[in-house]
């Protein structure tokens, strides 16, 4: 064999071995991007964020977020919290459906449930929020765009802010074709603009930030509306949720139990301390700590809560 | 390979920045210190008043601080907290009632960003006296704004008032009490620009606390003071069997209540 036909036959060794790899590595690809969801009841796919703080190394992906496919179309529900989580969420759903995208619920304002919006940004899509949510993303939207950089660098930067342009009051269901999804706006409880999705089909409900589960329950909104608001979630008759914190397809409504209790202690023990005399900042080292071994990033959100639920119930 | 050198690289460029975000920010205070107390002279000491505030703020929107007059003997006419990266740096002036017995009187504020907040103490000769803490920013989710607008709405003008069982305040006949008001304290928005929405500006901004006709303190306010602006402080009663309270707001609404002095004589 000369030389000439060995560097030939080289060359086209290399070549097929690169096609090889190349073909296998696609589908390992495919096989992540399919991964980067679970299927928790049939059509009803679910990611499960970090229970963390949002930072540079998890990429803002915190949060749970997930899509429904209908005979028609998909609803998504929740982008995640930064443009990269909603383009890994999107190649997710498309290993799994051609079918468009109609709806992109955002549960609440918070930037680890909508900085991934403009991965789903295209012509056909309706993006779903409470009443309040237009007026939350303009009070908040740049805030949390500068005030995430030191955590998430360029990635708060190009986090892009979608308004609603379908705003729910009440109930307002969703047709996804032979599929209908119930949002439903609450009550202030973790903000002033939480919406639920429902699916009746499978019994799913997408509780947003209603519900944490590990991660420490986060107060933005009231802390007697929250629990107020648990109250009423315990007679939707769902089968399984995906709260917006900690494990997703978890069984309904046993998964309100662990948040119930830490809102009622932390009442409990705020009243007590207001009723006291004790000072704001001193009450919020104070309450609530019989729940802290229960609870990942405890110290990062019970003094907040108690901070806000004590000026909250100094009103009683 | 490639891919996750470029990925660390990435990564260590984002954690340099973004430590150089908390630290590099410009010194504001030469230029505020300047414009709100028309170059006077300052000086740096904690002899006449200090401040309380916490190293980082739980949550954006409720940042306590609390005004201690350490001499009390030494008369302060004026105490002003500036929060240098807020928008509205010059959060509350509180002139103190000449014979109001005040001793401390603390406030929630909003923080914005990593920020130092200066509080600058005029005695009655004049002069200034400042201290400074310096206040991290809250993390996550945490925002510096209304938390339900519609209910801090509907409540607005309402008042309450309470004495606190408090243990030792330095003389026997001083008390303490707090004053709360509804209010959504609304920085408002100009039009934004994607959601096209506006919300006109609404806030407290005079705060006057009397018993009889003595006053015991007055705030000029604005937006960083937080929502249901809250004051509690300490006072000697005069005699009068009431304490008066009249807020005021930027669109003119007064609002005046009367509470009773607990054992006033």
């Amino acid at each position: 064999m000369t030389t000439f036909q060995s560097s030939v036959r080289l060359m086209l060794r290399c070549i097929v071995i690169a096609f090889v790899i190349f073909i296998h590595d696609n589908a390992k690809a495919r096989d992540a991007n399919a991964a980067f969801v679970r299927e928790i009841a049939p059509g009803v796919y679910a990611h499960q964020g970090a229970v963390a703080l949002m930072n540079a190394e998890n990429r803002g992906d915190i949060a749970n977020i997930g899509f429904v496919v209908g005979e028609k179309c998909v609803a998504v529900i929740d982008a995640g919290g930064s443009l990269e989580v909603g383009r890994a969420l999107l190649a997710a759903l498309r290993q799994i459906t051609d079918k468009p995208i109609c709806f992109v619920v955002n549960t609440h304002v918070h930037p680890d449930h909508i900085f991934g919006d403009g991965a789903f940004v295209a012509p056909g899509v309706t993006f779903v929020g409470h009443k309040n949510l237009p007026r939350a993303l303009a009070q908040r939207g740049a805030f949390y765009k500068k005030s995430f950089r030191p955590m998430i660098g360029a990635l708060a930067d190009e986090a892009v802010i979608v308004t609603p342009t379908l705003t729910v009051d009440g109930e307002r269901t969703l047709d996804l074709g032979g599929r209908a999804l119930t949002v439903r706006s609450w009550r202030t409880a973790h903000t002033d603009n939480d919406v639920s999705v429902f699916d009746t089909a499978s019994g799913v409900i997408f509780t947003g930030d209603l519900v944490f589960l590990r991660h420490t329950p986060v107060v933005d909104g009231s802390l007697l509306g929250f629990l107020s608001v648990v109250g009423d979630l315990e007679k939707i008759p769902a089968k399984l949720a995906v709260p917006g914190h900690g494990p997703i397809g978890v069984d309904w409504p046993a998964a309100l139990q662990a948040e119930k209790t830490y809102l009622e202690t932390l009442t409990k023990d705020l009243r007590r301390l207001v009723k006291s005399g004790e000072r704001v900042d001193r009450a919020a080292q104070e309450a609530a700590q019989s729940e802290k071994s229960k609870w990942s990033l405890f110290d990062d959100y019970n003094p907040r809560n108690a901070t806000a639920g004590f000026a909250e119930l100094e009103w009683e | 390979m490639v891919r996750g050198n470029l990925l660390a690289g990435s990564l260590v460029a984002l954690m340099a920045c973004s430590g150089a975000l908390a630290l590099d920010r410009p010194d504001l205070w030469p230029g505020l210190a300047k414009d709100i107390f028309a170059s006077k002279a300052i000086s740096k000491d904690a002899d006449i008043a200090t401040l309380e505030a916490p190293a980082r703020a739980e949550d954006a929107a409720i940042v306590p601080m609390t005004i201690n007059l350490a001499k009390p003997a030494t008369q302060v006419r004026k105490a002003t907290l500036v929060i240098d990266q807020n928008p509205a740096p010059m959060a509350a002036s509180f002139t103190i009632g000449a014979n109001s017995g005040l001793t401390q009187i603390s406030t929630r504020v909003r923080v914005n960003d990593y920020t130092e907040v200066h509080l600058v103490s005029e005695t009655t000769d004049g002069s200034l006296h400042m201290v400074e803490r310096f206040v991290k920013a809250a993390g996550g989710c945490s925002a510096p704004s209304v938390k339900s607008l519609d209910e801090a709405n509907a409540n607005i003008g309402q008042m309450k008032f309470r004495t606190i069982a408090a243990s030792d305040l330095g003389d026997a006949r001083r008390r303490e009490a707090q004053i709360m008001i509804r209010h959504p304290n609304n920085s408002g928005l100009q039009m934004d620009q994607v959601t096209r929405l506006y919300i006109p500006a609404r806030y407290i901004d005079q705060v006057k606390v009397t018993q009889g006709d003595d006053l015991i303190f007055q705030m000029e306010g604005g937006i960083s003071i937080s929502e249901d602006p809250n004051f509690r402080f300490t006072f000697v009663p005069n005699g009068s069997k009431t304490i008066t309270v009249e807020a005021h707001d930027t669109d003119g609404k007064v609002w005046r209540s009367q509470f009773p002095i607990e054992g006033a004589s």
